[in-house]
């Protein structure tokens, strides 16, 4: 039985702003736009990691008021869960992201046991961490 | 919340990743309220009613945060103190023993295992020490004295 990541979630607080991040600064490419009511779904994935979709919506998408006021004020308090992603150029990554005005949270530094990361905040306030492995 | 307190919020969420980044700068609460763009007055009210502490104590618990990372890698106390920021070793002891709950020779001497095999971004949120009596730091809790 083989399984794998399919979709994962990232709530933002405007999906326009967002996608300028996720597509301009990190490079992904938009696969799906779905509208319903006054909310989208926007699906973004990488050619990388075939089959997997990171899927942009707002707090109140497919929520109660009340729930939606609550994911907003983890979301801009800057709590909701980091997205960690992988990349083969760590430098020229992070020179990317910043170029796009993107907030630092960290530059490029190498960990304890051999990986580098940095750390971003997306424009809503989500944290966005990119590590590079070390070379084999 | 209206947009005027959403954009408070993002304020406070700024000032709040400036400490957790320049925690081992002399960083003072008239900086930090200006990053907030607020009086150091109303940003400590609403940064605690934000986060739960003041931002004097989330830059001491950080500062305690890294400096117990440092002592899990063998770090003298005396060089912890001074790596995160805090000038005065008397007072950098005591506040480590009373938001780890020993004292920082103990800490250090101790065997880190579990944190060990962390990635350093979930040792920070995981190991961060807690004055609000939390799940955090079971480590740190199961080894302090009964």
């Amino acid at each position: 039985m083989a399984i794998a990541l399919q979709y994962t979630n990232v709530t933002v607080a405007d999906v326009d702003e967002s996608i300028v991040f996720y597509r301009d600064a990190l490079g992904l490419e938009v696969q799906n736009d779905v509208a319903s009511g006054n909310f989208r779904w926007v699906t973004l994935g990488t050619s990388a990691q075939p089959g997997l979709g990171i899927v942009l919506s707002e707090p109140h998408a497919g929520r109660s008021q009340a729930d939606g006021d609550a994911m907003q004020e983890l979301l801009v308090k800057g709590v909701l869960p980091m997205l960690v992603f992988n990349t083969d150029d760590l430098d020229a990554t992070f020179e990317t992201v910043r170029a796009s005005g993107a907030e630092v949270l960290q530059e490029p530094i190498d960990m304890g046991w051999g990986q580098r990361d940095c750390a971003f905040r997306d424009p809503s306030g989500n944290m966005v961490r990119i590590a590079q492995a070390p070379a084999p | 919340m209206t947009p005027q307190e959403l954009e408070n919020l993002a304020h406070l969420r700024r000032a709040r990743d400036l400490i957790d980044r320049e925690y081992a700068r002399p960083l003072d609460v008239p900086t930090m309220a200006a990053r907030a763009l607020m009086s150091p007055a109303h940003f400590s009210r609403q940064f605690r009613a934000a986060y739960g502490e003041t931002p004097y104590n989330h830059l001491m618990t950080r500062r305690i945060e890294r400096a117990m990372a440092l002592l899990r890698a063998g770090t003298t106390v005396t060089d912890a103190c001074m790596a995160v920021g805090c000038t005065s070793l008397g007072s950098f002891s005591s506040r480590f023993a009373e938001i780890v709950g020993m004292t920082a020779s103990e800490y250090r001497r101790r065997e880190h295992h579990a944190v060990e095999a962390m990635p350093a971004c979930v040792a920070k949120t995981q190991t961060r020490p807690s004055r609000h009596g939390s799940s955090r730091n079971e480590e740190a809790r199961e080894a302090a004295p009964a």
